[in-house]
């Protein structure tokens, strides 16, 4: 068993950058946090890194839409690399803005030649950003970061994280390849209801299609998610440890250990 | 050519802008059901082709699957083409030289596609539907756009090119200030906004017939910005004569002898304990956190600004005070900020408005929304604060913002040395924010919109962590001996500072501009933001540049700090300046004032008339009130989790929305040590009595520390003090009056002020009025605790029933002021009083049992006493509460009448078990709704009663209750006789005071402001 290398990538504006790396690390991950400056004035850095996590903030401010900038520049200068990066069986995961960076970059979902995009994430239909926290569960076995994982709970802290696909022949493919592989689900009741069913305002906190959370491709390699799950990896982060709930390392850790375990 | 892209929402997507602008026109009673729709744009000028920015609008601009764009040279019919039921056209745009943030980064982000724009700029445009004129410039005006930063243009754009501002010819500017008489020169201070007194202005005149020449103006105005209230806090660092019931007492610094005396005595007195490390020397109050860290902490102000600009005041209020403690010692990393805000009512008639005046609900969601986008692009958390409301704040509306940072022991201090050079780092300067720090000594009016509007800033996040990112790093290389924020007075303020005790030489052509036209003198003081300055040793310029350039942050070298003693700028080689640091920084007349403050005497406020003892609409009044009512909207909207050291949350409870007492945060996430987060204010005491409104505050923001587990004996204040205009010998004498408070209050308890800022002249005068409306007295006391362990800490939901209530302190007949006053509409009272000594064993007290994990939950009681702190622990835990307030620890004495009567019926009905205040009729009410200090609501389980009695000894205390399964809130009052209303028979009987679902009164506390 080798210890993985993950690169935390930073633009102007990361911010969740260092505590996405602690996770990392406390999964058993080596990380180093690096400027796309670096990665774009020396391309075969990317061959050092087994994971790649893009993590979550306000990339170049999120001027013009959420993540669009930082995606512009990736499918501009580094989709060849990216391409590679996952045709080599290493991961990618997007948290938050990490999450829309990959998305609209086409990273993560591929753009139709003539459709465009086959989906983004838009603004929350409360028109605003909302710190709160959800209760996800997972869908199938797609994703490698998810397995073994059914259930989550983890804070989103977004205004623009809202799913939606260009038309409903899109969704319906993806979700029946499981790749709508994270999904709102009910605080109370409804816990049996089934995955597709609606979530309403708040436990669906940004009115996303079929309550979806988190996507990932066809490989289950790569994996983007609107929830922080590096803020839930301790049990004083749970916001009702003081009522005694929550456990050890958080809902959160489980997706860092998975990572790392399978590039070991 | 100039092109514009609209861009819409896609069909069957929401219009988010046009519904909220619908909504908007709704609530301020313009239109009902008023149709709008809404775009956003870009317009690009460039030489480019359709495909061009076909291209650009599809793939950046625009989100393709949500959105759908319109793309054509500005002036095409295509742009013009109005959606059903529209009929007019409206164009709001930045104002040109205003910051316009995300053009800045679409123009970069042009540059991606390998296409050069010459300017970008973003609009938003409006198709509204039927509307006459007079509510379509209302709209235009009130919801649309703010005159201060934006132009609306109704119908088509009338310009085809974007001016980018004109080149700047040099001239040399002098003022004959030598020959002017005294009107003269006042008229100078008020037209040339210097906002300097005549004796300054003569001082200043006498300085320069000295030296036998006129000064120029940028001479002139670096003095006038650090002699502003603003900077030097002349008024209350000043000389003051001050009057009250036990004489008269001369300060020769006010501050320095209150405020600050308080901390040397504490420093004192700890001796080899003492923790704090640098206390009102630099931008921020450092104290001792850890073997390897140092926190500081500053709260600043930003009102005036904000009544103006609301989102972009805000949005610069929070920037500024970031870079405070980055710019502290050799530069902290922020870790969580504050803020607390006081406007009017959002339910005052948009009718009823002054002219010049912002409707407080707009000002409210600008000022929210200016801190939310600011705070979290920066990846700070927004942990703690308050919102107060009051009438008063109308015209001039308070806007705290504060933040903490984490620095490394041995980067705590700087030492800038003569040679290095001085650098400017971050963003470009503009014309925006110039006059900024002697506008904030200005009262406002209804003119001050167009008379300051060059004050007004917008902030851009980005740029200063941009700057953050690469701080941290040269920090940690050593790149540089000191740091310094440019804030108010912009470089005036920033390199004069840090030259004060060498001398400093700047060449202000190399200072890098955002447009052409800028003159010497307004490179000089402009206070554009996110602009830091640095003192580098030349050999280490190389390595800071090329760090900078790396993250594609400027860095420019702008002058030098050379041993003269000498503050001279320069223009492409011409001296335009020549000032001596002493006397910029020394020769500032004293500010003699009197101040005077007469305490009132306390009148007796009327108790209710209660026949039939039910106070649950009372209660559901207050927790329905605006400044006890949940603040969940505001909350939510902040990152308070990012950086992962969130662990006591500002909403807490079975459902993530009780309101906590205060936050914790863990600033190095390898570790469990916390930092407590809490605040006090009190402006509704201050009316009757400014002496223990401070105290008050005081013991408020402790106690709330206390409450969540911090230890009272590691707990730093600072004091922000925002008054009326202080040239009023009883304005000044009520803030003198409450400066001593904190003085007292500091000693008695051991919490050392380690920072502090004042905002005075916070008045509004309405167009004709000739009177101001001053705001009431507003002192913000904040606090940082520090815990050793978070898994230790407590919150105020109730866990379990079965468990008990304790109440820890005694209530008094303490109801001036109080919540329960201002909802009834009743006047005078005692306002709260605060034993300092019992508090200061009270909170150690307390501070064991919760070390000890004797309390299962607490709360403290503020706002609405006991019942209020009741309710609240009660619906956030989702338990019920049972609570009888025959058991209540009070000292509360029954008038005479009272007490000669409960001793008739005694002797009448012997076997009756009275309460000693059975007869006295406001006693329930002062048990429920009294807001007596140093009180809180424990829950103790039966097995730790007797371990949290005894740790609880020698303080007032008593077991008043119990947690429920019923669902509901019942408070039991006293045993007394009770008239029944029909047949007025007497009988003796324990009456049900509160009786509520939890479900109720969590919803009339939630409503008021879930927007």
């Amino acid at each position: 068993m080798s210890t993985p290398n993950v690169l935390i990538l930073r633009a102007p504006g990361t911010n969740c950058d260092q505590e996405t790396a602690y996770a990392f690390e406390q999964a058993g991950g080596k990380t180093e946090i690096l400027h796309i400056n670096r990665l774009l004035e020396n391309l075969s850095l990317f061959g050092r890194f087994q994971i790649l996590c893009i993590p979550g903030g306000f990339s170049y401010g999120d001027d013009v839409g959420a993540g669009r900038i930082l995606a512009n520049q990736i499918a501009h200068h580094l989709a060849e690399q990216l391409t590679e990066f996952k045709a080599a069986g290493k991961l990618i995961l997007g948290i938050c803005n990490g999450f829309q960076v990959l998305l609209k970059s086409g990273i993560l979902l591929e753009n139709d030649a003539q459709a465009g995009p086959a989906a983004t994430l838009t603004w929350n239909d409360s028109g605003r950003f909302e710190d709160r926290w959800v209760k996800l569960g997972v869908d199938g076995a797609a994703s490698v970061f998810l397995a073994g994982i059914e259930s989550m709970y983890l804070p989103i802290a977004h205004a623009e994280g809202k799913f939606v696909a260009r038309d409903d022949a899109v969704l319906g493919r993806l979700g029946s390849a499981g790749q709508l592989a994270l999904r709102y689900r009910p605080l109370h009741d409804g816990a049996d209801q089934p995955l597709d069913a609606s979530v309403p305002f708040p436990d669906n906190p940004n009115g996303s299609v079929l309550n979806v959370a988190g996507v990932c491709d066809a490989s289950g390699r790569v994996l983007g998610l609107m929830p922080h799950p590096e803020r839930h990896i301790d049990r004083t982060q749970h916001p009702r440890w003081t009522r005694g709930e929550g456990s050890e390392h958080g809902d959160g850790l489980k997706m860092f250990q998975n990572a790392v375990k399978y590039s070991s | 050519m100039l092109w514009e892209v609209d861009i819409y929402p896609a069909d069957g997507q929401p219009d988010l802008i046009g519904q909220q602008t619908a909504a908007d026109a709704a609530d301020l009673g313009l239109a009902e059901d008023l149709a709008v729709t809404a775009a956003r744009g870009y317009l690009v000028q460039a030489e480019l082709n359709s495909e061009q920015v076909g291209r650009i609008a599809a793939e950046l601009l625009a989100d393709a699957v949500v959105e759908r764009t319109v793309v054509a040279p500005v002036g095409d019919v295509a742009l013009i083409q109005p959606p059903a039921g529209a009929e007019h056209l409206v164009y709001v745009l930045p104002k040109p030289g205003v910051m316009d943030p995300v053009a800045m980064s679409a123009k970069q982000a042009i540059a991606d596609f390998g296409i050069e724009a010459d300017e970008v700029r973003t609009f938003k445009k409006y198709w509204i539907g039927n509307l006459d004129g007079k509510r379509l410039g209302a709209l235009c005006s009130r919801i649309l756009a703010n005159d201060a930063i934006e132009q609306v243009i109704v119908g088509p754009l009338p310009f085809d090119r974007l001016e980018v501002g004109s080149p700047y010819v040099f001239q040399l500017v002098t003022v004959p200030i030598r020959e002017m008489d005294d009107e003269a020169l006042s008229n100078l201070s008020v037209k040339g906004q210097l906002f300097l007194s005549r004796v300054e202005m003569q001082t200043i005149q006498a300085h320069f017939r000295s030296l036998d020449r006129d000064p120029t103006d940028v001479e002139l105005e670096t003095i006038a910005q650090t002699w502003s209230e603003h900077c030097s806090h002349k008024t209350l660092a000043g000389r003051i004569r001050y009057q009250d019931e036990h004489g008269e007492r001369h300060f020769k610094n006010m501050l320095k002898e209150t405020i600050f005396a308080a901390t040397m005595k504490i420093r004192a007195d700890a001796g080899d304990k003492d923790w704090c490390v640098s206390v009102f020397a630099d931008n921020a109050g450092v104290v001792r956190f850890d073997d390897d860290y140092n926190v500081v902490f500053k709260v600043e102000t930003h009102n005036h600004p904000s009544a103006l600009e609301p989102y972009g005041g805000a949005n610069t209020g929070i920037g500024g005070v970031i870079r405070d403690p980055m710019g502290t010692g050799m530069g902290a990393k922020p870790v969580c900020n504050t803020d607390v805000f006081c406007f009017a009512p959002p339910d005052t008639p948009a009718d009823e408005l002054p002219p010049g005046v912002l409707h407080p609900r707009r000002v409210m969601k600008g000022v929210v929304s200016g801190v939310r986008d600011y705070g979290n692009r920066m990846g700070i958390p927004t942990v703690s604060g308050a919102v107060y409301f009051d009438p008063r704040y109308l015209g001039n509306p308070l806007v705290y913002c504060g933040n903490v940072g984490l620095i490394p022991v041995d980067q705590s201090f700087k030492h800038p040395q003569p040679g290095d050079l001085a650098v400017a780092v971050g963003g470009r300067t503009g014309r925006d924010g110039i006059h900024g720090a002697t506008f904030s000594s200005a009262e406002l009016t209804s003119e001050s919109e167009t008379l300051s509007g060059g004050a007004v800033q917008i902030g851009n996040a980005i740029t200063e962590k941009m700057v953050l990112d690469v701080l941290m790093v040269a920090r940690d290389r050593g790149l540089y001996n000191a740091v310094t924020d440019c804030g108010a007075g912009g470089f005036s303020s920033a390199v004069g500072e840090m030259g004060e005790k060498i001398g400093a030489e700047v060449n202000l052509e190399t200072v890098p501009l955002k447009y052409d036209g800028l003159s010497y003198t307004e490179i000089w003081i402009s206070e554009a933001q996110e602009r830091m300055v640095l003192a580098v040793p030349e050999d280490k310029w190389d390595e800071l540049k090329a760090l900078c350039d790396s993250e594609g942050v400027e860095a420019t070298v702008i002058g030098r700090y050379v041993p003269t003693g000498r503050l001279v700028l320069k223009y492409h080689g011409t001296q335009v300046a020549d000032l001596s640091m002493e006397f910029l920084h020394d020769g500032r007349p004293p500010v003699v004032r009197d101040a005077v403050y007469a305490r009132r005497p306390v009148l007796k406020l009327s108790p209710l008339d209660k026949i039939d003892w039910d106070y649950t609409d009372e209660l559901k009044d207050i927790l329905g009130s605006l400044n006890v009512a949940s603040k969940h909207w505001v909350i939510r909207q902040y990152d308070h989790e990012v950086q992962g050291g969130s662990a006591i949350k500002p909403l807490v409870g079975a459902e993530n929305d009780g309101p906590g007492d205060a936050s914790v945060v863990r600033p190095r996430i390898d570790s469990r040590r916390g930092l407590v987060i809490a605040c006090g204010m009190n402006p509704c005491y201050g009316d009757l009595d400014t002496y223990w409104m401070a105290a008050s505050a005081i013991d408020e923001a402790v106690r709330n520390c206390v409450a969540v587990g911090a230890d009272p004996t590691k707990i730093a204040i600072l004091d922000n003090f925002c008054w009326g205009t202080t040239d009023r010998p009883e304005t000044l004498g009520s803030l003198v009056c409450s400066a001593l408070a904190c003085y007292d209050m500091a000693v008695e308890l051991g919490t050392p002020f380690i920072s502090g800022k004042d905002s005075l002249n916070n008045e509004f005068r309405p167009e004709g009025a000739d009177e101001a409306i001053s705001i009431p007295p507003s002192l913000l006391i904040s606090a940082m605790g520090q815990v050793e362990d978070v898994s230790r800490c407590v919150t105020m939901d109730l866990k379990a029933p079965g468990n008990l209530l304790y109440q820890v302190g005694a209530t008094r007949n303490e109801m001036g002021g109080s919540h329960f006053a201002q909802v009834l509409g009743l006047e005078g009272g005692q306002v709260p009083k605060v034993d300092a000594p019992l508090a200061k064993q009270t909170f150690a007290a307390l501070h064991k049992a919760i070390d000890s994990g004797l309390v299962r939950a607490c709360h403290d009681l503020s706002e609405g006493g006991l019942a209020v702190a009741a309710a609240e622990m009660a619906f956030a835990g989702g338990w019920g509460a049972r609570v009888m307030l025959a058991q209540v620890p009070h000292e509360i004495e029954a008038d005479e009448a009272a007490k000669q009567r409960r001793a008739e019926l005694s002797l009448s009905m012997p076997d009756e078990p009275l309460h000693p205040l059975a007869l006295y009729p406001p006693a329930t009410s002062i048990l429920l709704f009294s807001e007596s200090n140093t009180r809180f609501l424990c829950e103790v389980t039966q097995q730790n009663a007797a371990a949290f009695e005894a740790a609880m000894s020698g303080v007032p205390c008593a077991m008043i209750g119990e947690v429920t399964d019923t669902g509901k809130l019942e408070i039991i009052g006293l045993t007394q006789p009770i008239a029944d209303a029909e047949s007025n028979a007497v009988e003796i009987g324990t009456p049900v005071v509160v009786e509520a679902e939890l479900g109720e009164l969590k919803e009339v506390w939630q409503k008021p402001l879930d927007w």
